[in-house]
């Protein structure tokens, strides 16, 4: 008998059999993808409340007593942290990456199943730490997002005595679940490609995850060693961040460190977490257009190369955060220059998704709405962020609420337009079964105009100079009257925007529960994971033979071919070539 | 179809709303109009990107609307095009990014001829540091700040004998004169920030960092703290006044020096005790007060909150509203100290005097108190409400109920902490607005007060009573 390769003998993969090994235990990258998408949405939603209530408080200030400072910078503190990390970092490579990787490449899983799973139960575990936080004495810490030491360690700050020490931890367990996912997922993708699978040949959802994963790798130490050096601080009494000071009067004991050099070690992984975050969108957003709009991506080398490209460079423009920080100020010109060069590449990217459609022939699905919903929520936040990048321009701007409406455009509403997309896109895929398209509608209107009517006046509030981080305005001699009531009109805004995410959920599970069969491939769509022999795929993916690619993944209304799609597994010889007649009209190239 | 009509409204209506709005650049103040340029730039390149892009995605969403008939046109790559557009991108950005580094070279090299004033942050205050007539400023070490030297001035050193140290959240500065402001920060992360200057920057606890500027308008300008400091970060603010240069120089020889400052430090209970006969008719013999007369205890009370207090009555900034008819009393009866040292020995005998716990008078409940105390009130005055100099919060323990509730009123109905120069009262102003109506102020007055009984010092006292 010749030769078969593991990956290739269906008896080695000891499909599991019990409840428990199938769906809790489990190493199946797909039902891993569904907990870890589960856990960062339930989490998420606790985020999503947090900002709810941040609104209530700026649009209607004296209204709720509920609301003290200590709660509002909890709330900010923690719906931050959450949406960065727990939320969109989680969802996209641990809930997107597991699902796309082994399928879009042609594996049957990730190539450390085991390890996978670890992955899992030490992000719920993190997940789990960040919210006992809420229930400890003093609360979750409420030092910002950021965590700036001295003040996330010093009286004063809501949460400095448990909130942030668990808040601490949690980091730290997160990246112990991220490397262990992390080194999956890149090893993986070198390893486990099928047959014919070039690197070239990846769909761009795969390349996003892994250049992002690669950035993770190297960026998350940095968060892990500032964890723990803040933790030491504030145990052993070391000082790596505390200088000599006092606190509320008394003196501490701490001298010479630098508060400085946190902030360089948490935006040496900070910025780049912007593009562990953006990659991923980048790639999948790249493959929900090209399908939808039934034309290949344009200009694929050069997206790849830019995902390269600006994965490199996100490790040298982190400074740019931190123009007004107090550091030598001359780092300013190294840092303005390269921040400004990372726009190129991702104009790039920008021009070609919309290249993309140019000339395509565009249905307009509910995912393809929200990518394209993207496209100009992406083009805003990048602009503004061209205001930010440069020093000089970021001097007046910085702290403000521009800052603020910049990267919740950039950095939330469009990963998170992405999320909706790729979540409609493949849910037929993941679940079986259709969602319905009239909700998905509704929830994509009021998700997209309602995220800009909340955003866009909020750089003209920061333009006046409206500090961020504030509890309450009270009276200045710059923000007029009219500047509160645009804040309420805000606050409505993102009243309205919250409410719309019930239609989601309503979505979700009615078509989890009696939503139509969905067929194998209903978008027409020619990457692998479309191809599979059963919908959702069963354990080990491919049945008794892996998929053998031929092309990549964007052969739409390739000229002379009568089908507008071929699959990357179809052998050249099974290409069904136009015959005279067809009706449709071939294009003039 | 829809979508792509709804996207060009969307560029249109975000084109007229940045036309319309009247929430842009607040009027500035300064000589950086440089960076209100690179700003202008900015608008209009990006500006132009965002139209001309959204246009196009409009018009290719429209264009190429699904059709039964027709299919997408095949063509991976078009090298040309894409050196066009990188060229064309790469073109807009240097357009962006070269003004604004020459203004940033600019924004680090201050002007040889610049002054000097240092501002310094603490939780949740400004001071400043005014070189005096030498033009430098002394050594100061965080390490020796302590409540009777909050600058961290070094005694021996020559150069901060005259520096002019203001302990106040107002500074001022001379109109048209180019200033090196050098920041320093006492405890966590500020940062000094006024909008119609434009240029901020943070303030980190050892180490010094500096911006520059030239005031080109005279007025009082907000200064906001704009680095996340802790729970009272949003009350952390100051002002700026810019004068004329006579202005700034009267005001300037009126503030107390190093040196001044450690002579009034030598205080005089002895001559204070014979000045505290004028207050003893009311607030009674050993300071324990007269609820009959409105008048609180104020034995025990920190030096220089009475002192702060003495001074803002004397100069109306405390007791000027018309509602405020005992603080009204006070403004007359300070009037009658002649300077600074009278006030200082007074100060330095009040707060020898024994405190005691006064007695309930106002019904509230202690729990619902306590809550609002731990929350908003504790972090400033202590848990055990014996205050914070650094703060400049004062005790609260063991004081009169029904007084603290009439001041938290006052500060709540703006009736105190409502003159422009009372940076302290503005603060309570903001916090008491988290408090809401009467009855939650009576819980929390009733609960500080009681904090005395927790006092070793003021035990022996109450059981006397």
């Amino acid at each position: 008998m010749a030769y078969v390769p593991i990956a290739d003998r269906p008896d080695e993969m000891h499909d599991p059999q019990s409840f428990i090994t199938k769906y809790i235990w489990s190493q199946d990258h797909k039902v891993i993808a569904i907990q870890y998408g589960g856990t960062a949405i339930a989490i998420g939603v606790v985020a999503l409340v947090l900002s709810v209530l941040m609104r209530l408080q700026l649009g209607f200030p004296d209204t709720f007593a509920f609301i003290d400072p200590t709660d509002y910078y909890q709330y900010v503190t923690m719906h931050g942290m959450i949406m960065v990390v727990y939320l969109l970092t989680a969802l996209f490579l641990g809930g997107f990456g597991n699902y796309l990787i082994p399928l879009q490449i042609g594996a049957r899983d990730m190539v450390f199943p085991f390890l996978n799973m670890l992955s899992y139960w030490f992000y719920l575990l993190s997940v789990i730490i960040l919210a006992a936080s809420f229930f400890v004495a003093g609360g979750p810490t409420g030092a910002g997002w950021t965590l700036y030491p001295p003040q996330a360690i010093t009286e004063g700050t809501p949460g400095a005595e448990g909130g942030i020490l668990l808040m601490l931890l949690s980091l730290a367990v997160f990246v112990v679940a991220f490397t262990m996912g992390g080194l999956n997922y890149v090893t993986t993708v070198l390893q486990a490609r099928t047959h014919g699978m070039t690197l070239m040949r990846m769909p761009l959802s795969v390349w996003g995850i892994f250049v992002a994963t690669i950035l993770g790798l190297f960026a998350f130490p940095a968060l892990f060693v500032s964890a723990v050096m803040m933790a030491f601080d504030h145990l052993l009494g070391t000082s790596f961040f505390m200088p000599a000071m006092i606190s509320l009067g008394e003196s501490v004991e701490h001298a010479g460190g630098s508060p400085i050099l946190f902030q360089h070690l948490f935006w040496f992984f900070g910025h780049p977490e912007v593009y562990i975050v953006a990659l991923p969108a980048f790639g999948l957003v790249s493959d929900v257009l090209s399908t939808h709009a039934r034309r290949n991506i344009f200009g694929y080398r050069m997206m790849v190369w830019a995902i390269v490209a600006i994965g490199g460079l996100s490790f040298i423009v982190w400074a740019h955060h931190m123009y007004v920080s107090g550091m030598n100020p001359y780092f300013g010109f190294f840092f303005a220059f390269t921040t400004l060069i990372i726009a190129v590449p991702t104009a790039i990217k920008v021009y070609n998704w919309v290249l993309t459609l140019w000339k395509g022939n565009i249905r307009m699905t509910v995912p393809m709405l929200f990518a394209m919903g993207f496209i100009f929520t992406f083009i805003h936040g990048g602009l503004t962020g061209l205001f930010l990048g440069n020093v000089t321009v970021d001097l007046p701007l910085s702290d403000t609420y521009f800052v603020v409406a910049h990267f919740h455009m950039v950095m939330g509403v469009s990963p998170v337009l992405v999320l909706f997309a790729a979540i409609y896109h493949w849910f037929p895929k993941i679940s079986g079964r259709m969602f319905d398209e009239k909700l998905g509608k509704i929830h994509f209107w009021g998700t997209f105009l309602g995220t800009y009517a909340i955003y866009l006046p909020m750089h003209y509030i920061g333009a006046l100079g409206v500090p961020r981080r504030y509890f309450a305005l009270g009276t200045t001699d710059f923000i007029p009257e009219s500047a509160f009531e645009l804040n309420a009109a805000i606050t409505v805004a993102a009243l309205i925007v919250a409410a719309i995410q019930v239609v989601f959920f309503i979505n979700v599970f009615k078509s989890l529960w009696k939503g139509e069969k969905a067929d194998p491939n209903p978008w027409e769509a020619t990457s692998l994971e479309w191809h599979t022999p059963h919908t959702p795929p069963h354990h080990g993916n491919w049945g008794p033979n892996l998929p053998v690619v031929y092309r990549w993944a964007y052969e739409y209304a390739t000229p002379g071919v009568k089908d507008d799609f071929v699959p990357q597994s179809v052998p050249p010889g099974d290409v069904v070539m136009k015959k005279k007649g067809d009706v449709f009209k071939e294009s003039e190239h | 179809m829809a979508f792509a009509i709804i996207i060009a409204l969307l560029v249109i209506g975000s084109v007229i709303f940045h036309a319309w709005s009247p929430w842009w650049l607040t009027p500035i103040a300064s000589n950086w109009g440089s960076i209100d340029t690179t700003i202008d730039i900015t608008v209009w390149v990006t500006g132009f990107a965002f139209v001309v892009i959204n246009l196009f995605l409009a018009y290719t969403v429209y264009k190429y609307r699904y059709s039964k008939k027709r299919r997408a046109e095949y063509e991976p790559e078009n090298k040309k095009l894409e050196i066009w557009l990188t060229g064309i991108t790469s073109v807009g950005v240097a357009a962006l990014l070269a003004p604004g580094l020459f203004v940033w070279a600019d924004f680090v090299n201050p002007p040889e001829e610049a002054h000097v004033v240092e501002v310094t942050g603490q939780q949740w205050q400004w001071a400043y540091r005014y070189p005096g007539a030498d033009g430098k400023l002394g050594a100061a070490d965080p390490g020796l700040i302590t409540e009777a030297n909050p600058f961290g001035m070094k005694e021996d050193d020559p150069a901060g004998r005259d520096d002019i140290l203001v302990e106040s959240a107002i500074m001022h500065l001379p109109v048209d004169k180019p200033v090196k402001v050098v920041l320093r920060s006492k405890d966590v992360l500020h940062d000094f920030a006024v909008a119609e200057f434009r240029v901020k920057m943070d303030m980190v606890p050892g180490a010094v960092s500096y911006l520059w500027l030239t005031p080109t308008k005279t007025g009082t300008y907000d200064i906001l703290c704009e680095e996340l400091c802790g729970v009272g970060h949003f009350v952390m603010r100051g002002r700026v006044k810019v004068q004329e240069q006579a202005d700034f120089d009267q005001w300037l020889a009126s503030q107390n020096t190093y040196e001044d400052a450690l002579a009034l430090a030598r205080v005089d209970r002895a001559n204070g005790q014979a000045t505290y006969a004028m207050c003893a008719g009311c607030h009674g013999v050993q300071g324990e007060g007269n609820p009959a007369l409105n008048a609180p205890q104020i034995a025990g009370l920190q030096d220089w909150y009475v002192t702060a207090q003495l001074e803002h009555f004397k100069t109306g900034i405390r007791g000027g509203n018309p509602a405020d008819t005992y603080g009204a009393q006070m403004i007359g009866l300070a009037a009658a100290l002649p300077d600074s040292q009278t006030i200082r020995n007074l100060s330095a005998y009040i707060n020898s005097l024994p405190a005691t716990q006064t007695k309930q008078t106002l019904s509230g409940n202690l729990k619902n108190g306590k809550e609002l105390y731990d929350h908003n009130c504790s972090v400033c005055h202590g848990d055990n409400g014996r205050g914070v100099w650094s703060v400049h919060a004062p005790k609260l323990a063991g004081m009169d109920d029904w007084y603290l509730a009439r001041q938290l009123r006052h500060f709540r109905d703006k009736v105190r902490g409502a003159h422009p120069e009372d940076d302290l009262g503005h603060q309570m102003q903001l916090m008491v607005s988290v408090l809401g109506d009467d009855q939650a102020i009576n819980d929390v007055a009733v609960y500080i007060s009681g904090l005395g009984y927790s006092d070793p010092s003021y035990v022996a006292a109450s059981k006397a009573n």
